[in-house]
């Protein structure tokens, strides 16, 4: 590893992995952490708890289809829903940087609540730092998140099971584009939106539908569907077979991913889930979510293979195979 | 949706392609993609899996970050160093260790280094601030090189003093003439870069098909262009011929884009260029003409470069010439990655070593589309 942070260690990828390996696993393990899970599992009594936290840096932090605030409040949801919890609690801790406008805060405080209402959580906790001009960028969001998990849930990266079938609940890389084009102030015609959104539902439509038939959920932000499924296939020791026909895109996306040389498999969503689950019940729980707000474009992407364990294969457009690797480093443009 | 379903429409008919190949009787032929590209169209749809075995596809010189001499990054880099100096690059560049450092690494250290998609961005970052040198790192081959022609023009027109370009911009031709006459390099057919051709049309690769009989077909970067370049690369090699195709009619022709071309030949002139690989090769640098040295920031500014040290290991020289496949290289995956990249076909998004790690297909047990599980 080098010896300074850069960049690469946020995006998500190798870099990141190599990063929680090294640095912090290697102090604070336990069993609990080491199962790298979107959020932990503690028994308190007799209750399982979902516990998370996750901090939000984005930038921009206003951007088409939400900010920062509710992405805050969304990704926080989506890390609880991920262990098939009941979202229950969060708390808010910022770092706001001198000069921030009240009117903005205003604005992202309101889509806060606004989130939490309609995912019907309660923000019970806070905190608030000031730190001077050029210390912060405009504003960083700490959110921490609990939940209750029912008996007999049991999801989790390890649970997956050969045949399993993959499904993604809608078009990928939509929030990664719309940040990228935002950020580097791109002219690129596409009316492109964040697809930041509560995931709980479709989830507990999902268990309800099909208990212990949900082997794995997993939400694909940073690094996108192409990371996640590296983590599953290497925590579930399964290989992994994807259709590239099968991949739910917007055409739009998928050009402006080609015109500035970015796989959609590598760009990050923030109201997806990827979710193995067992085939007798793939197309019923396709049913399910198409009828819900948030899962109308879901598809099956794949399957859970037993060749290749801890590999993430894809058959191409023309039937041709090859391995999608984990994302290195940022994406770059392309020149030519 | 009706773009994708198009689409999927023509990948049905690969399977044609492949049946065609496959039933004619060749001799051993590896034919060179020049674009990277084409490189990395190949790499991504697993198109070596559909060849027959007595076709090899090996890559070529032809992204431009990859075959920019190390001195050149240097340069680059030199440039970086210079007080109140704003460098203006496409991304692909920053990650290419010169011989001491990087472009990424002088950001680290305080360089003002911005990544723009366009040389007309850079041009704006200049009307921006007037106190700064703007300098534009001019990488490329025709396709990049008339819109940095045409930025210089703009800048003399609207004197905006403060922009200049460390011209690196190659032309193709000599380099290709470079590889055939190299004895250690055989090359059976060529398949020629899209977008270059849309510039110098298909009638530039005339002279050298004469001369060194090495049939050529302009291709597209749909997996069924490409598959159709081989396709038609194979039949002149049945019958025979040494021709000049174009498998790419919806964009090129056979006298390219005279336009781009005469804005390029008012700022720049041919002369020498160094090449990753290659060395020098005469006729294959384009250089400020002497009405334009203003803006060339090699005489504005001193960037004169004493000593320049190769990547230990690297390969890269081999790959570009198509000596080697990324994978022969005895750093590829193991010290050198996109994390941590050692040569420059490894950072470029149109790099060779990048396309191999990218899509990686090495020892898959999966059936191709041609084993008999699938046929």
């Amino acid at each position: 590893m080098s010896d300074r942070i850069t960049l690469d260690h946020g995006s998500g990828g190798k870099a990141s992995h190599d990063l929680i390996e090294e640095i912090f696993l290697s102090s604070f393990s336990n069993k609990t952490l080491n199962a790298l899970e979107d959020s932990a599992l503690v028994q308190i009594g007799s209750e399982r708890l979902a516990f998370t936290t996750d901090s939000y840096v984005v930038d921009p932090i206003f951007f088409p289809g939400g900010n920062i605030g509710d992405l805050a409040i969304n990704g926080t949801i989506n890390d609880l829903a991920m262990r098939g919890a009941t979202p229950l609690y969060i708390s808010v801790a910022m770092i706001l940087e001198e000069g921030l406008a009240i009117s903005d805060l205003k604005t992202i405080v309101a889509s806060m609540q606004e989130a939490a209402m309609t995912a019907n959580v309660q923000i019970v906790a806070g905190d608030t730092k000031v730190v001077p001009v050029g210390k912060a960028d405009k504003i960083f969001i700490n959110t921490t998140g609990i939940g209750t998990v029912s008996e007999g849930v049991e999801i989790n990266g390890s649970n997956g099971r050969v045949g399993d079938k993959i499904i993604l609940s809608g078009t990928m890389a939509d929030h990664g584009i719309t940040i990228l084009c935002q950020r580097e102030g791109l002219a690129i015609s596409g009316d492109f939106c964040s697809d930041t959104a509560p995931l709980h539902q479709l989830v507990a439509a999902m268990i309800a539908d099909s208990p212990g038939q949900i082997h794995v959920l997993r939400d694909p932000t940073r690094g996108g569907v192409a990371t996640t499924l590296q983590e599953l296939a290497t925590s579930s020791q399964v290989g992994i077979l994807l259709r590239e026909t099968a991949l739910p895109i917007r055409a739009d996306v998928q050009g402006a991913c080609e015109l500035l040389g970015m796989d959609p498999l590598h760009l990050a969503n923030e109201g997806k889930l990827l979710a193995f689950v067992a085939p007798e019940v793939a197309e019923q729980t396709i049913a399910i979510l198409h009828r819900l707000p948030h899962g109308s474009n879901a598809a099956i992407i794949g399957e859970v293979k037993a060749d290749h364990p801890g590999e993430v294969l894809l058959e191409t457009v023309v039937g041709s195979h090859r391995r999608i690797n984990m994302l290195h480093g940022q994406p770059l443009p392309r020149i030519c | 949706m009706k773009e994708r379903q198009a689409s999927l429409a023509n990948h049905q008919l690969i399977p044609q392609l492949t049946a065609y190949l496959q039933q004619i009787d060749l001799p051993p032929l590896r034919f060179m993609e020049v674009c990277g590209t084409h490189t990395m169209a190949i790499a991504r749809y697993g198109l070596r899996q559909l060849m027959p075995p007595a076709i090899t596809l090996t890559s070529g010189p032809g992204c431009p970050v990859c075959v920019t001499a190390t001195a050149d990054i240097d340069t680059f880099i030199a440039a970086s160093q210079r007080p109140k100096t704003i460098i203006t690059t496409f991304g692909d560049l920053i990650k290419v260790r010169g011989s001491k450092s990087s472009l990424q690494e002088e950001m680290g250290r305080g360089g003002d280094i911005r990544i723009v998609y366009s040389v007309l961005d850079a041009l704006d970052i200049a009307r921006k601030n007037p106190n700064h040198e703007v300098i534009f790192l001019g990488v490329g081959f025709e396709t990049t090189t008339p819109t940095v022609a045409a930025a210089v023009l703009t800048a003399a027109q609207n004197k905006i003093n403060n922009f200049s370009v460390i011209t690196s911009h190659k032309v193709m031709p000599p380099a290709l003439e470079a590889l055939f006459k190299d004895p250690a390099i055989k090359i059976d057919g060529l398949i020629c870069p899209g977008h270059v051709s849309v510039i110098i049309g298909a009638d530039a690769y005339l002279p050298l098909v004469k001369k060194y009989r090495i049939p050529c077909v302009i291709a597209g970067f749909e997996p069924l262009d490409i598959m159709q370049g081989v396709v038609l690369l194979a039949k002149q090699i049945v019958d025979k011929k040494s021709e000049v195709e174009i498998a790419y009619q919806r964009a090129v022709n056979r006298t390219g884009n005279n336009q781009a071309r005469s804005i390029m030949a008012t700022v720049f002139t041919e002369g020498a260029a160094v090449w990753r690989g290659f060395g020098e090769i005469a006729a294959s640098g384009l250089h400020f003409r002497e009405e334009y040295r203003h803006f060339d920031a090699r005489h504005r500014f001193d960037l004169t470069i004493t000593e320049c040290k190769e990547p230990a290991g690297c390969r890269c020289g081999e790959v570009l010439k198509g000596i080697i496949p990324p994978p022969a290289c005895k750093l590829f995956n193991k010290r050198c990655h996109p994390g941590h990249p050692i040569g420059p076909c490894m950072v470029s998004s149109e790099g060779a070593c990048a396309a191999f790690h990218k899509y990686d297909t090495t020892s898959l047990h999966y059936p191709t589309p041609l084993s008999k599980e699938n046929r």
